[in-house]
């Protein structure tokens, strides 16, 4: 069995893994990191989204192999020195959320679109979005979310980029 | 505000806030606890073998294969369980004579759609167990599949169920006045007999957590603990105790994190058996996963109806009588309520409106299909859609303004309450009120004025304004109504508030929220009721050991039956507060008024104690009255004397593209009235989230099978869950005319945007192309469907 080395949310896990297992079942099952749930079993719903390398993957469309010297960042890593992401604030002040089962892919795959895209329309938002289900929002929150922490890192990133501040 | 209204104790200050959610911290931060997420030592994992056929006889089964295989442990088929699985309950038997054929958790001598769980395979690990399934032998003898309702019907039909001798499950008649009558003066006056045929695609729910369940035994005992993804852990257990043959105290159902439901985990399923079948036989805990294909095969199925309606009106458009006949796929086997889910549409079915007679009929029939039961709305949308639908067609039959048509039927708002002609009592309602302000910010006369101009120059793209102004029933039900009904079950909710010595506040409730905010519109409720702070309440639910009575989560009945039991609840724990109260301020219990949380004698506002105070001092005992028991803590169980009616108008503007058949919705208007709102944050989340999951029915799925009875919508890459980009915004306001038969004037508000949109949405696309001779469209309404019927009717009038 191949041996990988992957960083998880700052923790790094050395183990024998079978060539085909996927990295969402190795997350849950095997690092116990159950805060990446699974919708589907076509790489249709996004639930299972993590930021590999910065990047927002669906988990279950990655073997773990794949994986091996990666870092990956899942919906418990997320906050950051007990601080939670500004996405996360702006879900939950949105009410961007009802079950909550499509919420950390949805919040990681929309935190990978604002660095793409750091003040998107409503439509990118919406675009960007395609590859996550969610069955009880309607989307309509889930947009003013992206929004809201859209100004707010924004804000936050010319509070702290010397280059933008004012003298 | 009514009377009623002001009858809660206190200020209203959380009640109306917009508080942002509190179950939302384990959910945005993943320290969830999802079934599957559950672990516990020397837990195994069941996987489940299903029928690839639609219809067939087992003729061998030999699991013994599978037990070769690496990690395995066990495997079973449905022989090993044959004395001991019982049959899954339906628990709606809606006529005397209804076909209810046996329901095996693990099929025996036959599979009767393609899914049927035939064995399952018990292994250390998910990957173990999937594997070893293709070890098991099994071999089929095909017979033929049932697919089509009404030729399901037709004499020598193949049969699902070859012992009723019939594919009939039942006929169920409901008349009231005198239709025949009504019909013969719409024809004798020179009015209008208008018959229509309107199709409900069968729609697979798609929770985003497909099912899951693990069963912990403790085998010396002979206990259990099942924890499920499941919106009824109270009546699972029921359930599971009269199936199985555990006694129910022995039983301990969880629903822990649940990750939505709409209906589709409102049954006692195969595979929540099965599993405690087989921890019972291993005596090891087992875990049970569906995946999503899985989740489409062999989680209920939505909808499925052929709607024939007759419409009888005067030539000024008042409608005289109503008569619905249905045919309703059932599916393989009679789930829970599968049979009942017609009915609670067949008093629905007149919606707003005021008519001399109605004459209701459904035939229940068996196909070799997923079985059929509640999604969302359940029956409430199919009668909206033909009424609303029957409405648009009247009015442009008529030649009269579909607002006006409605405007001169429904009932006005001094006409509550109102007997319908269904046989209900609708308590409060203003259509008015609610259209007007929908037309108002949909720009009606602008729209139609626009849709004259691009009918004038022949625009490829046309404009379609829909209309559906719906009522529903919800907080399902009065007992006695159930009872009358024939449903095997009460329609209660129960409530304990357990008051702790630090003034912190423990409220149990029978409700089982899956996304609904619970948690967050009780606590206000609470908050207000005993005037403690909102953060200080602490909700708890969804386990039958802590909540030990309930009657859980479906129909809209959380707040407007769970949310009563707790207001009483709230005041049985104040007059018991009352006298500790008195007694401590040396008062008479009469002179003691209490508000905002603080206990106060009547013209002495100097002499008070809070409610706190009074809790610790019950709570040390020290000094109580006479006769009175140091606790505060009490609990209610409130049934309803009737439903709630909430109601809405929804406006559609859509743009539908002659040439490709693309539509595009413009604007989409929701103006809605569930009452007395607790939340309006979350009132707005169900509404929009409730109106894209009707407006996908409209546009996107349908549960499709071959000729063979294989689902071809089996996977979410072939089944259009809507993205994002599928579904536009929505400007939504709302009216708020309380509900006269609960103290909060609360309706419930989990399913009236699924009810209210797939109606506007059609009418929209078949109002846009109306003048082309198109006057229906099938569900969903995809561009080559709506393209077809444009060609076919161009074709129909060259
Ligand atoms: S679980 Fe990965 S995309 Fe659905
Ligand atoms: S919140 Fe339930 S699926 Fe998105």
């Amino acid at each position: 069995m191949p041996r990988i080395s992957v960083k998880v949310d700052g923790v790094t896990y050395d183990d024998d893994v079978e060539p085909r297992l996927l990295l969402v079942h190795y997350l849950r099952d095997w690092l116990g990191k159950v805060g990446t749930p699974i919708g589907c079993d076509t790489t249709n719903c996004g639930a299972c989204t993590v930021l590999m390398d910065g990047s927002s993957v669906k988990s279950c469309s990655v073997l773990a192999v794949q994986a091996d010297g990666s870092e990956v960042t899942t919906i418990e890593g997320l906050a950051a020195d007990g601080q939670m992401h500004p996405m996360q604030k702006s879900f939950h002040e949105e009410h961007a959320l009802q079950c909550g089962y499509c919420t950390p892919g949805m919040i990681l795959a929309a935190t990978d679109l604002l660095r793409d895209n750091p003040n998107p329309s409503d439509d990118e938002i919406r675009d960007g979005l395609e590859g996550n289900l969610c069955r009880c929002t309607g989307y309509q929150n889930i947009v003013r979310a992206v929004r809201r922490a859209a100004a707010e890192m924004t804000e936050s990133a010319a509070a702290t980029d010397p280059k933008e501040a004012r003298v | 505000m009514t009377e009623q209204a002001q009858a809660t104790p206190g200020a209203a200050k959380e009640i109306g806030a917009r508080r942002a959610r509190k179950e939302d911290a384990r959910l945005i931060t993943g320290q969830t606890r999802w079934t599957d997420s559950i672990q516990v030592p020397g837990l195994l994992q069941m996987a489940v073998l299903r029928s690839p056929m639609a219809h067939a006889r087992i003729t061998r089964i030999d699991v013994s294969p599978a037990l070769d295989r690496p990690g395995v442990l066990a495997a079973f088929s449905g022989r090993d369980f044959a004395d001991e699985q019982g049959s899954l309950p339906c628990a709606w038997p809606v006529t005397e004579d209804m076909a209810q054929p046996p329901n095996p958790p693990l099929a025996v001598d036959e599979v009767r759609y393609a899914g049927d769980a035939v064995a399952v395979v018990v292994a250390r690990d998910r990957y173990s167990a999937a594997d070893a399934l293709e070890a098991i032998e099994i071999d089929y003898e095909p017979l033929p599949p049932v697919l089509d309702l009404e030729e399901a019907l037709a004499d020598g039909a193949p049969l699902v169920h070859s012992d009723l001798g019939t594919n009939k499950c039942y006929d169920f008649h409901m008349p009231a006045g005198d239709y025949q009558a009504a019909r013969d003066r719409a024809q004798a006056e020179g009015g209008i007999v208008m018959k229509r045929r309107y199709l409900q695609q069968r729609l697979q729910p798609s929770a985003m957590e497909p099912r899951a369940v693990v069963v912990e035994p403790i085998a010396a005992a002979g206990e259990f603990t099942l924890y499920s993804a499941t919106q009824i852990p109270h009546i699972l257990r029921l359930l599971l105790a009269m199936t199985t043959g555990v006694p129910e105290h022995k039983i301990r159902v969880v629903a822990p994190d649940v990750g939505g439901g709409f209906g589709s985990k409102l049954n006692l399923y195969a595979e929540e058996s099965i599993a405690l079948l087989v921890a019972r036989r291993l005596g090891r805990p087992v875990k049970w996963t569906e995946s999503r294909s899985e989740n489409y095969q062999a989680t209920i199925h939505g909808r499925g109806q052929i709607q024939d309606i007759e419409v009888a009106a005067t030539r000024e458009g008042r409608l005289l009588g109503l008569k619905v006949s249905l045919v309703a796929d059932m599916g393989a086997y009679l789930q829970l309520i599968t049979p009942g889910v017609p009915l609670l549409g067949a008093f629905m079915y007149p919606g707003i409106y005021k008519m001399d007679a109605y004459d209701f009929s459904c035939t229940g029939v068996f196909t070799t299909k997923t079985p059929t039961d509640a999604y969302r709305g359940a029956g409430r949308p199919e009668a909206t859609y033909a009424i609303e639908r029957a409405m648009d067609d009247l009015a442009q039959e008529l030649g009269i303004d579909p607002i006006e048509l409605r405007r001169q039927n429904w009932i006005r708002h001094e006409e509550f309450p109102f007997d319908t002609i269904a046989g209900l009592t609708y308590d409060s309602g203003n259509y008015e009120a609610a259209t007007d302000e929908a037309l108002r910010l949909f720009g009606y006369e602008e729209l139609r004025r626009e849709q004259a101009e691009r009918r004038d120059r022949g625009d490829p793209v046309q404009l379609g304004i829909g209309i559906s102004i719906y009522t529903e029933m919800c907080g399902i039900a009065p007992s006695r109504v159930l009872g009358s009904l024939s449903f095997g079950g009460g329609g209660w909710e129960y409530a304990s508030v357990r008051m702790l010595p630090t003034g912190k506040v423990e409220v149990v409730t029978g409700a089982s929220p899956h996304g609904q905010g619970h948690d967050t519109t009780f606590s206000q409720i609470v908050a207000d009721a005993l005037g403690v702070p909102f953060d200080d309440v602490e909700l708890i639910h969804g386990d039958t050991k802590s909540s030990h009575k309930g009657l859980d989560t479906y129909g809209s009945r959380s707040l407007a039956v769970g949310g009563i039991a707790i207001t009483q609840a709230c005041g049985r724990v104040i007059e018991k507060a009352r006298k500790v109260a008195a007694h401590l301020l040396e008062a008479a219990d009469t002179d003691i008024e209490f508000s905002g949380g603080t206990f106060r004698v009547r013209g002495a506002p100097e002499s008070a104690k809070t409610i706190q105070e009074v809790v610790l001092a019950t709570h040390l005992a020290h000094d109580m009255p006479e006769g009175v028991e140091p606790s505060l803590d009490a609990d209610a169980t409130f049934d309803p004397e009737n439903f709630s009616f909430p109601h809405g108008s929804h406006l559609v503007a859509a743009e539908v593209d002659t040439q490709t058949g693309f539509t595009k919705i413009r604007s989409y208007v929701a103006v809605d009235d569930c009452g007395r709102v607790i939340n309006p944050l979350v009132v707005e989340g169900q509404v929009v989230g409730g109106i894209a999951q009707g407006l996908a029915q409209a546009l996107y799925e349908e549960a499709t099978y071959d000729a063979d009875g294989n689902l071809t919508s089996g996977t979410l890459a072939d089944y259009l869950v809507p993205a994002a980009p599928d579904v536009p915004e929505i400007t939504m306001a709302r009216t708020e005319t309380p509900a006269t038969t609960n103290p909060l004037g609360v309706k419930g508000i989990g399913e009236a945007g699924t009810i209210g949109s797939t109606p506007a949405v059609v009418n929209a696309i078949v109002d846009a192309l109306r003048h082309l001779g198109v006057d229906d469209v099938d569900m969903p309404c995809t561009p080559e469907r709506v393209w077809r019927a444009i060609q076919e009717s161009s074709a129909a009038s060259a």
